[in-house]
C-alpha cells in the first residue's frame, strides 16, 4: 500500500472507463507509486511563475472564412461502428 | 540489395537511371518478407499498391522529374501507424479503432507523396504512442534487430527496428517524450524530433497536444536531414504550426564545427547511467572536442522534475484526446443499454493496460480538487524548465548528453513497473516540454552484449540546422551509424 491513494473507481467513471475488479486494484496501486514520485513538485516554491500551456503559443490562428470542400458524407460514416440513413446509430438517449 | 541503400545513395542511381523504383521497393519488400517475422516492425503492409507507387515514380523519372524538384521520388518509406494515410489502415497499435481506413491524408503523408515517395505500410507502436518498448502494442512487441530477445525502444519503435534492419530506407515516428529519439537511440539509427511547430500535426492521431511532434528516423543524418526539409513547413490546417521559413537542412552538413559552445548538463551524468553509455558519452564528447567545438559544463537545474512533470502534462492532455474514442463515430463498439454504458464498455474493451492507466491518472490530476494541485503546478514547473533552456542557450549553441541511461532491454523485463520505465525516460522528456528540438545519433555500443547507445544533441527553437551540422560531423568522423546488425 502506498501512501497517496486514488479512488480509482470513481475516476474510472469520470473517463467512461469500464474497469474489472483486478484491475481497480492494480492501477491503484501502480498510480499510488506514480503519485508518490510526482509529490516532489511539491519541493519547488512556484509562487509568481506563470503556467506554459504551450511551449510556443500563438494567439488568434485564423483563416479566411471562405466555403471549402469538407470530407464527403460516406466518407465520414465509412468507419462507423453502426449507421443507418446517413447517420451514426446511438443507444436510446430519450424516452 | 538496394534496401541497404541511404536515401543519398539510392536516389542517386534512381537518378542515373542504374536502378528503378521498382527494384529498390521489391528489395525492400523482400527483406520485409525475410526478417518481419522475426522482428514485427510492420503491423501491415500492401506489396501491390506499394509497387504501383514505384511504378508510378518510374514513369514520373523517366518523364524527366528530378529529384531537385521530388526530393524522394522512388525511395520506399514506412510510417508509424499513428499518422493517417489515405485509404490506408489506421491502428495506433489499438484495438479500439476496429478497421478504421483513414478518409484523408495527413500533412506530412501529402508531402511524402508529393515528393514521390513510395510509402509502403504502416509500423508497429506502443497504444497511442504511450509507451518506451513497443511492448504496449495491442498487436505484439516488436523486437530489437541487434537482439531479437530486446525491446527496440518506444513508442516508435517499428519505425526504429524497420531502418535499423533495411526493410525501408527511412521512417516517420512521432514523439512526444522521446518516441523518436529513444527508439533511434536502441536501434542504432538516427532520430529527429523537431521543434514544436515545426512539422504540421494534421493527421496525427493526438497524445499528448502541446508535446506531439512528428519526426525523421534514418541511417544517417543527411537523410533525417532530407525527410526534414520534406515534411517541415507551416500548415494552415495546424493553427499549431509556426509559420517560420523551412531552411534547407542538408546545406549545413560538411561545414566546420570549430569554435561551436556545447554544453554538458552536469544533471544528466546522474547514478542509474550505465556504465558503458557513460564511457560512450564521454568518447562522443571528446571526439566532438577534437572536431573543435568547445565543451562546457551547464546546469539544467530542474532536470530532477521532468519526469513527474511530464506525466501530469502529458496524462492530463491525454485523457481529454482519447474522450474521442467512445465507440459512436469510428472503430470498435461494445453496445450498452444507455450512451454512458456504451462508452465505458467500449473503452474497458478497447484500450490497453498503459492507456488505461494514463486516462485515470490524467484524469485524475485534472478532477476537482486537484486540478490546481497537480495540472497547474506541473504547467508551473514545465516554465521552470522551460527557463532551464532557455539560460542554457544563452551560453551555449547546443547541449550535448546521452540518450537513454541504458541500452535497450529485454522483453518483459520492466513491464510490471511502469514507473521504472517513465524514470527511463528522463533525458529525453524535457526537449518535449521546452519544445527546442533534439536528434539522437548513433555513439557506440555496448560490450557485452552489443546493442547499440544514442547521443543526445538538443538545439534551441529552430536550431535543427546547428544539431544536424554538429550531428553529422560526429556521425562521419567515426562511422558508427555504419554497423549493422547481423539479424540472425
Amino acid at each position: 500500500m502506498s501512501a497517496v491513494q486514488v479512488d480509482v473507481k470513481y475516476v474510472a467513471h469520470l473517463a467512461r472507463l469500464a474497469l474489472t475488479p483486478e484491475e481497480e486494484q492494480k492501477f491503484g496501486e501502480q498510480l499510488g507509486h506514480i503519485l508518490e514520485h510526482i509529490e516532489k513538485l511539491k519541493e519547488l516554491d512556484v509562487t509568481n511563475v506563470e503556467p506554459t500551456a504551450h511551449a510556443a503559443p500563438r494567439v488568434n490562428v485564423t483563416r479566411p472564412d471562405e466555403v471549402r470542400p469538407s470530407l464527403p458524407h460516406e466518407d465520414a460514416l465509412r468507419n462507423a461502428p453502426a449507421q443507418a440513413n446517413g447517420l451514426f446509430m446511438v443507444p436510446k438517449i430519450v424516452e | 540489395m538496394l534496401n541497404q541503400l541511404t536515401i543519398a545513395e539510392l536516389t542517386e542511381r534512381l537518378a542515373r537511371r542504374e536502378v528503378s523504383a521498382r527494384a529498390a521497393t521489391q528489395a525492400c519488400l523482400d527483406r520485409v518478407a525475410a526478417v518481419d517475422g522475426k522482428l514485427h516492425a510492420f503491423l501491415s503492409h500492401d506489396p501491390a499498391d506499394a509497387l504501383a507507387q514505384a511504378d508510378a515514380a518510374d514513369q514520373a523519372i523517366a518523364a524527366g522529374a528530378t529529384h531537385a524538384q521530388r526530393p524522394l521520388l522512388g525511395v520506399p518509406v514506412a510510417l508509424k501507424d499513428v499518422i493517417a494515410v489515405k485509404g490506408q489502415p489506421l491502428t495506433c497499435g489499438s484495438k479500439i479503432l476496429g478497421k478504421f481506413i483513414s478518409p484523408y491524408d495527413a500533412t506530412v503523408a501529402e508531402k511524402l507523396k508529393a515528393a514521390g515517395a513510395v510509402l509502403i505500410g504502416r509500423l508497429n507502436m506502443d497504444e497511442f504512442a504511450m509507451g518506451s518498448s513497443t511492448e504496449n502494442s495491442a498487436f505484439g512487441v516488436t523486437r530489437n534487430p541487434w537482439d531479437t530477445a530486446r525491446i527496440p525502444g518506444g513508442s516508435s519503435g517499428g519505425s526504429a527496428a524497420a531502418v535499423a534492419a533495411d526493410e525501408v530506407i527511412a521512417t516517420l515516428g512521432s514523439d512526444t517524450g522521446g518516441s523518436v529519439r529513444q527508439p533511434a537511440a536502441l536501434c542504432g539509427c538516427v532520430g529527429l524530433k523537431p521543434t514544436y511547430g515545426r512539422v504540421s500535426r494534421y493527421g496525427l492521431v493526438a497524445f499528448a497536444s502541446s508535446l506531439d511532434q512528428i519526426g525523421p528516423l534514418a541511417k544517417n543524418v543527411r537523410d533525417a536531414a532530407t525527410m526534414l526539409n520534406v515534411i517541415a513547413g507551416h500548415d494552415p490546417l495546424d493553427s499549431t504550426s509556426i509559420p517560420n521559413a523551412v531552411p534547407d537542412y542538408t546545406a549545413a552538413l560538411g561545414q566546420s564545427i570549430k569554435g561551436l559552445k556545447l554544453g554538458l548538463p552536469k544533471e544528466y551524468m546522474i547514478g542509474g547511467l550505465d556504465p558503458d553509455v557513460k564511457s560512450a558519452t564521454d568518447a562522443a564528447v571528446q571526439q566532438l572536442a577534437k572536431l573543435g567545438a568547445e565543451i562546457v559544463e551547464i546546469s539544467l537545474p530542474h532536470t530532477d522534475y521532468a519526469v513527474a512533470t511530464y506525466y501530469i502534462i502529458a496524462t492530463a492532455e491525454a485523457s481529454a484526446n482519447l474522450a474521442r474514442f467512445d465507440g459512436i463515430r469510428y472503430g470498435a463498439r461494445v453496445d450498452g443499454a444507455d450512451p454512458i454504458e456504451l462508452y465505458s464498455k467500449t473503452r474497458g474493451a478497447g484500450f490497453g493496460a498503459e492507456v488505461k492507466r494514463r486516462i485515470i491518472l490524467g484524469t485524475y490530476v485534472l478532477s476537482s480538487g486537484y486540478h490546481d494541485a497537480y495540472y497547474l503546478h506541473a504547467q508551473k514547473v514545465r516554465t521552470l524548465i522551460r527557463r532551464d533552456f532557455t539560460n542554457a542557450f544563452a551560453k551555449v549553441d547546443a547541449i550535448v548528453a546521452p540518450t537513454t541511461p541504458t541500452a535497450a532491454f529485454k522483453i518483459g523485463e520492466k513491464s510490471e513497473d511502469p514507473l521504472q520505465l517513465y524514470l527511463g525516460d528522463i533525458f529525453t522528456l524535457s526537449c518535449n516540454l521546452a519544445g527546442i528540438c533534439g536528434l539522437s545519433v548513433p555513439c557506440g555500443f555496448t560490450k557485452s552484449p552489443k546493442l547499440p547507445i544514442g547521443l543526445q544533441l538538443l538545439g534551441q527553437p529552430f536550431g535543427e540546422e546547428t544539431i544536424l551540422k554538429i550531428a553529422h560531423a560526429y556521425e562521419q568522423s567515426t562511422g558508427w551509424h555504419k554497423e549493422k546488425p547481423s539479424l540472425s
